[in-house]
């Protein structure tokens, strides 16, 4: 075949090519670029003005908000899947657990917001009962809208992203491994620790990995949350976004959008690499 | 085996435990939507849904955007997938990395840098919320992208191709009658979890400055909470009674196809 | 219809009166089986016939409805699986991923306490046994099939197991694979000396393999005995169609005796003991020779399997039957030539029909 005729059926692939170019990958060559980039002109203020205190202390707050969010997320989630999995494949349990689990993960971030409001805001349903019946005032200062307040609110779709993530693996857990193992004399204590959590450690430490830049990445939950002041990075290019100039610098938000790019991509990395090493063992 | 008496107890309290902690929040949603002056019960935030006409627009922009978006989203990615897995194998992993790449690259970062883009895309269509529609294909992109993939997987699709093929079939028939009447449910996945996805997305559009829907219950939640916490909720029952019909459709569909 | 063996010692293994219900269904209805110490027992029989689920009760990882279980003379039924002393190879996918050859041989002695010096010697020593003490440190998907039953193998037996338990252990792997591992095993067995539970569905490898056969239909024990009587002397129509291939030929009986094809053949216990009905034939009792006149069918196919052939003859009265010949014999036939088929002087089971 020549060499014309056997390029012929990629050049079907140049609608969706060309789609993704201008839509996915021109912003995020503009974001890179804008980066190093000022006044048209190649420059690495931008990147050093990363270091400026407020957007190290945002990037410490959202890497601790990330990072708190997904080890609680990790735990919860795994426990929930694990008391899922036990009951059945087709249980109705597990598959009313799974559709609320994609529901509430997927969930934008402002319905979430809302949702602790109502909860526990100031005249929310929680706190007002409590108020009333207990005197207990839970909702304080306001934690809710700062770095606590994300805390719980981040939970609530991190769990449920960790039920859908970690699912398959504990899925992967072939009856004969338990079975082997009683059989070589493993009571239930050896043969968790002995099988099973070696067995599910890549799956869970790659999950853990995935709810971490979920949550780094997240914005809707922050931005109706916190109003005053901008905690974390996404907050912060919301600023660099609506104001002219922030921190002196014009394109702040495209180095700050960046650093979120490389942040990002370097927890996804390894998170595929981890994935790679379940898939082998749990196929 | 590890059915032991003291782990079910353990099991059923736990659960109800997340059970309190998932839908305390939406039974409180609830509560506090219907709450109205002195401790009466009003739905006068519910009826807002369908009166308010500025959350209204925002709502029924919201639906057609998710009907746009999974609309071109198929258009786009069906036939690319099947395409490369029937004539361009050797584009798997690149298709696989492409629709992937939107996970590692935050909706904040693209609407960062697509503001150029839009400014075309606004040059061409006029400024309509509905645009959208063209940034949020790539969102929904690697969920759709998995669940087609799944489906795609599990029939023999280059099989069901040769022997549609010997049998003088086009390429046209191949895939509008062989292969996507075999995929529907993957279809069908894609296509509800984008809805979920659209309905929920805000960060691009309020950093646009587009009004769909949960942009407006944001505006909304400043003024009027209890019609905001009532939209929310109901965004949530909607995308949760999606997916509960998907996870129906899917497994009635799968038992149709067993071959025993 | 139960064959006990009565054994001078103290059986190994003993099923007394097992039964396993399932609601409605009875996976197993009444099984009692002994298996002498050293003994190579197999299990045979088609999907759904209680085989498995007579194994899992042994190891513990099923619970009988009522009947009990001995080894060695003690009462096991209610012990714990992980305190039986038993070594399980399962059919497929049970070596420990994240663990190599050498620790999975090593993991039940680990679970005992065993200090790793001797672990790792005493596994070199079962790897040797199973022809694998190269592959110590490779890992379970690095293995051929074959390769990781042996390994299995190996580690259910490195912990000396009062019995050896083995469920389908071939028939996930490929043929050829499948009929060098069935000698491996038996060799290893023998070599070893433990008293062994062999469940399959293959008749060829229960006959290869086993001291004596268990054939099992339905949740019973349709015969117990070694593979040559079972073959040719079958107690039942299952057992005679099951193990092997049969003709049913028309037949009629009287005085103690069959007329097949004209022929007087003995008959085998179990069967009509008068009137007309169907004689089970093994191919190899038929013979077919080139007519001279004396014709009474014609060939329909032959089929060369190597030392063997396979000739399929229609008879003048409608049957249709299949002959085994030398292939040197059958040489000399071909499709539509009229011959002359024969019953051997072989004892029959006559059913009803």
């Amino acid at each position: 075949m020549s060499r014309l005729a056997r390029l012929t059926p990629s050049l079907a692939l140049l609608p969706f090519l060309l789609y993704l170019t201008v839509f996915l990958l021109v912003p995020t060559v503009t974001v890179v670029v804008g980066a190093f980039a000022e006044n048209g002109t190649f420059t690495l203020a931008n990147i050093t003005a990363l270091a400026d205190p407020v957007a190290l202390t945002a990037l410490r707050t959202s890497v601790l908000l990330s990072a708190v969010s997904a080890v609680i997320g990790a735990v919860f989630g795994a426990v929930l899947a694990y008391l899922i999995v036990s009951g059945g494949q087709a249980s109705w349990l597990r598959r009313s657990v799974i559709s609320l689990s994609g529901v509430l993960a997927q969930c934008g971030g402002v319905m979430l917001a809302f949702a602790f409001i109502a909860t526990i805001g100031y005249s929310g349903v929680l706190t007002v009962w409590l108020r009333d019946h207990l005197g207990i005032d839970i909702f304080g200062s306001g934690w809710l809208f700062a770095l606590p307040g994300l805390i719980l609110v981040y939970a609530y779709f991190q769990i449920p992203l960790m039920v859908i993530v970690f699912l398959p693996a504990l899925d992967g857990i072939k009856p004969q491994w338990r079975e082997a193992s009683v059989n070589l004399g493993a009571n239930g204590w050896q043969y968790w620790t002995q099988v099973a959590f070696p067995l599910l450690r890549p799956a869970f430490l790659g999950a853990t990995l995935l709810l971490f830049a979920n949550a780094f990445a997240a914005y809707a939950t922050a931005a109706a949350l916190v109003s005053q002041g901008n905690p974390i990075v996404p907050l912060l290019i919301r600023s660099g976004l609506s104001s002219e100039v922030l921190l002196g610098h014009q394109h702040l938000a495209y180095a700050l959008a960046f650093e979120m790019i490389v942040v990002v991509a370097a927890v996804m990395g390894m998170y595929g690499l981890l994935l790679r090493r379940t898939a082998r063992w749990l196929r | 085996m590890r059915t032991s008496p003291a782990f079910r107890v353990v099991r059923v309290v736990l659960l109800l435990l997340f059970a309190v902690f998932f839908f305390g929040p939406l039974l409180a949603m609830l509560d506090f939507s219907t709450r109205g002056t002195n401790g009466s019960r009003t739905w006068a935030a519910w009826a807002n849904l369908v009166e308010d006409p500025e959350l209204n627009r925002a709502i029924v922009a919201s639906l057609l955007l998710s009907l746009f978006t999974v609309v071109l989203m198929l258009l786009l990615l069906v036939p690319t997938m099947i395409w490369v897995r029937l004539r361009v194998p050797r584009a798997t992993r690149l298709l696989e990395f492409l629709c992937l790449l939107p996970l590692t690259i935050p909706a904040l970062v693209i609407v960062v840098g697509i503001t150029n883009v839009y400014q075309w895309v606004t040059y061409f269509l006029g400024d309509h919320v509905l645009n959208l529609t063209f940034v949020y294909v790539v969102l929904v992109l690697p969920f759709a992208y998995r669940a087609i993939e799944s489906a795609l997987s599990s029939i023999d699709a280059t099989t069901l191709a040769e022997a549609a093929r010997s049998l003088g079939a086009g390429w046209g028939t191949v895939i509008g009658r062989i292969i996507v009447p075999n995929i529907w449910s993957g279809l069908l996945s894609a296509a509800f979890i984008s809805v979920a996805l659209v309905l929920g997305e805000f960060t691009i559009a309020s950093l646009l400055n587009y009004e769909n829907m949960q942009v407006v219950i944001a505006l909304l939640g400043k003024s009027d909470a209890n019609t905001s916490v009532a939209a929310s909720l109901a965004a949530i029952a909607f995308a949760f009674v999606l997916l509960l019909l998907l996870s129906v459709v899917g497994r009635s569909r799968r038992t149709e196809g067993k071959v025993t | 219809m139960t064959t006990a063996v009565s054994t001078q010692t103290e059986p190994a293994v003993a099923f007394r009166d097992l039964h396993r219900h399932y609601g409605e269904v009875r996976a197993l209805d009444g099984l009692s089986l002994d298996l002498a110490p050293g003994e190579l027992v197999v299990l045979l029989g088609p999907s759904g016939c209680g085989k498995t689920t007579a194994l899992r009760i042994l190891a513990g990882l099923d619970i009988a409805t009522s009947g009990t279980v001995m080894v060695g003379g003690r009462d096991i039924t209610h012990v714990p699986a992980n305190k039986r002393d038993m070594g399980m190879v399962f059919q497929a996918y049970s070596l420990f991923p994240h663990l190599t050859v050498e620790e999975n041989v090593a993991f039940g002695l680990k679970l005992r306490g065993v200090d790793r010096a001797k672990r790792i010697k005493r596994a070199g020593e079962m790897l040797e046994l199973v022809g694998l003490s190269t592959q110590g440190n490779r890992y379970a998907h690095q293995l051929s099939g074959g390769q990781q039953q042996r390994v299995a193998l190996a580690r259910a037996l490195a912990i000396e197991p009062a019995v050896l338990l083995l469920d389908e252990p071939l028939s996930a792997l490929d043929a050829k694979v499948r009929v060098q591992l069935r000698d491996e095993i038996r060799r290893v067995q023998l070599e070893v000396g433990t008293t062994t539970l062999f469940v399959t569905h293959d008749q060829e490898e229960a006959l290869a393999v086993a001291d004596r056969v268990g054939v099992m239909f339905q949740g019973r024990l349709e015969q117990v005995a070694p593979p040559t009587e079972l073959y040719a002397r079958p107690a039942t129509p299952f057992v005679a169609e099951f193990v092997g291939l049969s003709n049913r030929m028309r037949a009629e009986v009287s005085e103690g005796t069959a007329r097949v094809l004209g022929a007087a053949v003995p008959l085998l216990e179990g069967s009509v003991t008068q009137g007309s009905g169907y004689a089970l034939v093994r191919p190899e009792s038929l013979g077919v020779t080139a007519a001279e006149g004396d014709a009474n069918g014609r060939v329909v196919s032959v089929a060369f399997l190597g030392p063997i052939s396979r000739v399929q003859c229609r008879l003048d009265d409608g049957q249709l039957v299949v002959a085994q010949l030398t292939s040197a014999g059958a040489s000399r036939l071909s499709p539509d030539d009229a011959v002359r088929v024969d019953v051997g002087a072989d004892a029959v089971l006559v059913v009803p029909g």
